[in-house]
């Protein structure tokens, strides 16, 4: 009997997760199908004007899908060196020892601080370095915002790489030496193949979390509702213009915001759907 | 485990015990006066706010400083019970109103163009040269302009930075205002707005984002509240008048800006006014409530505590509090229109002047 009351209660709770996500959805999709009534589903996301005033009022997705994809992809090149190095590091060279389980812990400490803490770290310590390199005469921009997210996102794509590149059969490693190959060579063409997979898919994670980070990236981009002109430029990302313009929208506007907030998403649940399906393969094989 | 279990809920107990003694004697079963809105007036409802429940035993308010586009966005949800904003409310705004809102002006600010230069303590600017620099046409410091009006300072060649608002800003609407009325080209582009579509610079959330990023940049020019400028020991720049003066965001400044004729409803700008002694960005904030205070599961002692709340902010002991943030408080004939505009509060109907306040 407790069996059974035990397995209702555990349907019961999935089928509220479901309900809620369909919910979500609803949400999104009824709130935004003014701003695509009005614009047209791919007028809206083409549109790189954003403008409040009355007279002219007229609203586009195209600045912020532009300026969250250049900050997201970037944020990922830079990270890509580090996260590698950290990942072959406790997860090839290391492996198993003391000093391994000292960087895995720092580098889990990075992923639980908060965004906002990101965000003030980035405007007080990194701000007045990218001034001093004359990059920028104010510091905000997009190359501030992708160096802070791409601190952000490492322990992301680091920890998974490192199960990966762990996992590679120790069998396949020996085989390798003993044809007489060095321990770089054997990474290259043993380790890293094997585990590609894997690591790709932690990248795509990685990805799917740079482009939903609101908090840092709000306060360091500059938050000007247009184009980026280039790395010096300033910009804004999807999650920014929400945080700062929700609060007083309405009709067109915030059905635009909300629209916005639909197109991110499901730009991030095909990002997540992607490296699902990757991992699923690399699992079977 | 029972005993665990037990021995958590007795505090638990104790204290909800505890709770209800006080709830039923006196007056502290009154709901908390909720507000939202603009940032400029932040300083000021904070001193009043606090005073005002200190003066009165068991009232609570509490203000949410979002901006006065949240401000009267927040009214008209019904999800407080007053918004605050620095712009008065358009024709538009007015329609998509369920019912009649009136404004409570309540105190009065100065924007200030506050900037940050190494060395450089005092400035001299003009609405002209303030409106190029953000439209993108002013792009350094040493540019002859300002040099022109600025004899033996010293200016870098250095890039110009505006800071705006980024989110919707009654601060904005003030500033932009007084930008469409000295130029022609910004009134044609530009026009003035809580949110508008900014050619060059960067943006900030609320006074307090602007203030800091403008303290943090240098070359970089931000509007906004006096107050907060004095705060962060921010220089600002005299501001030449309409009639040709340059002068700082004072008390005397900002009161000399309200000379004007006052409308009934005291929707108002006080910006560019010509008298001598005037700053030239001088704005009326307001506090706006609905005029029928029965609406949603509102009782009629929330609104008579909204009035109390009101006719603090506009007694004497209100507005000396101004002057102690460097904002400046009402003149006479605003306080007239204000209570007169209190007294049309009403219930369902029924008129709600409250004579048990010892206010005046």
């Amino acid at each position: 009997m407790k069996d059974k009351i035990f397995r209702l209660l555990l349907f019961f709770a999935a089928f509220i997760i479901l309900l809620l996500c369909a919910g979500i959805i609803y949400a999104l999709v009824s709130r935004s199908s003014d701003a695509f009534q009005e614009y047209g589903i791919l007028g809206f996301i083409a549109n790189p004007e954003w403008d409040p005033r009355p007279a002219t009022e007229e609203y586009g997705a195209l600045s912020f899908i532009i300026g969250t994809i250049y900050t997201a992809f970037l944020a990922l090149l830079f990270c890509f060196p580090f996260s590698l190095a950290v990942s072959l590091f406790n997860g090839e060279y290391f492996k198993g020892k003391r000093i391994s389980s000292v960087v895995r812990s720092v580098v889990d400490l990075l992923a639980g601080i908060p965004s906002i803490v990101y965000g003030l770290w980035g405007f007080y310590a990194v701000r007045p370095l990218i001034i001093d390199l004359g990059l920028n005469a104010q510091g905000f921009g997009i190359l501030l915002s992708s160096v802070v997210l791409a601190i952000m996102i490492i322990p992301y794509a680091s920890s998974l790489s490192t199960e990966f590149i762990s996992m590679v059969p120790n069998n396949l490693k020996e085989g390798a030496y003993s044809l007489g190959s060095t321990q770089i060579e054997m990474i290259r063409h043993i380790s890293l193949p094997t585990a590609s997979s894997g690591i790709v898919a932690s990248y795509i994670l990685a990805l799917g979390r740079a482009l939903g980070e609101t908090m840092a990236v709000t306060m360091l981009i500059g938050n000007t509702d247009r184009i980026p002109n280039g790395l010096r430029d300033t910009g804004n990302t999807m999650a920014s213009v929400i945080a700062n313009q929700f609060g007083e929208a309405d009709g067109i506007k915030l059905s635009s915001l909300i629209a916005i907030g639909l197109l991110l998403f499901i730009i991030t649940a095909l990002i997540n759907l992607i490296a699902k399906l990757i991992m699923k393969r690399v699992g079977r094989a | 485990m029972r005993r665990l279990f037990i021995f958590l809920l007795f505090p638990i107990v104790l204290y909800s015990c505890n709770n209800s003694n006080s709830n039923s004697g006196g007056n502290s079963s009154r709901s908390a006066i909720s507000g939202a809105g603009a940032t400029f007036p932040y300083p000021y409802y904070n001193i009043v706010f606090r005073d005002f429940m200190s003066a009165n035993e068991g009232y609570t308010v509490n203000y949410g400083a979002i901006g006065s586009g949240g401000g009267i966005r927040s009214l008209r949800d019904h999800s407080v019970d007053f918004g605050a904003s620095d712009a008065f409310l358009n024709q538009k705004e007015i329609e998509s109103m369920n019912s009649e809102v009136i404004h409570i002006a309540t105190c009065m600010g100065g924007v200030v163009m506050a900037y940050t230069l190494e060395g450089i303590d005092s400035l001299k600017l003009t609405g002209e040269l303030i409106s190029d620099m953000y439209l993108g046409k002013l792009k350094k410091w040493n540019d002859k302009k300002i040099a022109a009006i600025n004899p033996g300072i010293n200016l870098p060649d250095l890039d110009i930075t505006p800071v705006y608002r980024s989110d919707g800003s009654g601060t904005t609407f003030n500033f932009s205002e007084y930008l469409s009325i000295v130029s022609k080209e910004w009134n044609d582009n530009m026009g003035k707005g809580k949110s508008l579509k900014w050619p060059a610079g960067i943006a900030a959330k609320g006074n307090p984002g602007v203030a800091g990023i403008v303290q943090q940049t240098e070359g970089s020019i931000g509007y906004i509240g006096s107050e907060y400028a004095l705060t962060l020991r921010l220089p600002t720049a005299k501001l030449k008048n309409r009639a040709g003066n340059y002068v700082d965001a004072t008390l005397e400044t900002i009161s000399a800006a309200a000379n004007v004729a006052l409308p009934d409803d005291m929707r108002a700008t006080i910006t560019d006014s010509d008298d001598p002694n005037a700053y030239p960005i001088s704005l009326f904030t307001w506090i706006l409530v609905y005029k029928d205070q029965k609406y949603d599961n509102r009782t009629i002692e929330e609104g008579k505590d909204l009035i109390k709340l009101l006719q603090y902010v506009i007694s004497e002991d209100g507005q000396k509090v101004a002057a102690q943030i460097n904002y400046a408080p009402l003149p006479e004939q605003a306080l007239v229109n204000n209570r007169n505009l209190i007294s049309q509060i009403h219930y369902g109907g029924v008129a709600i002047l409250d004579n048990e306040v010892s206010s005046n």
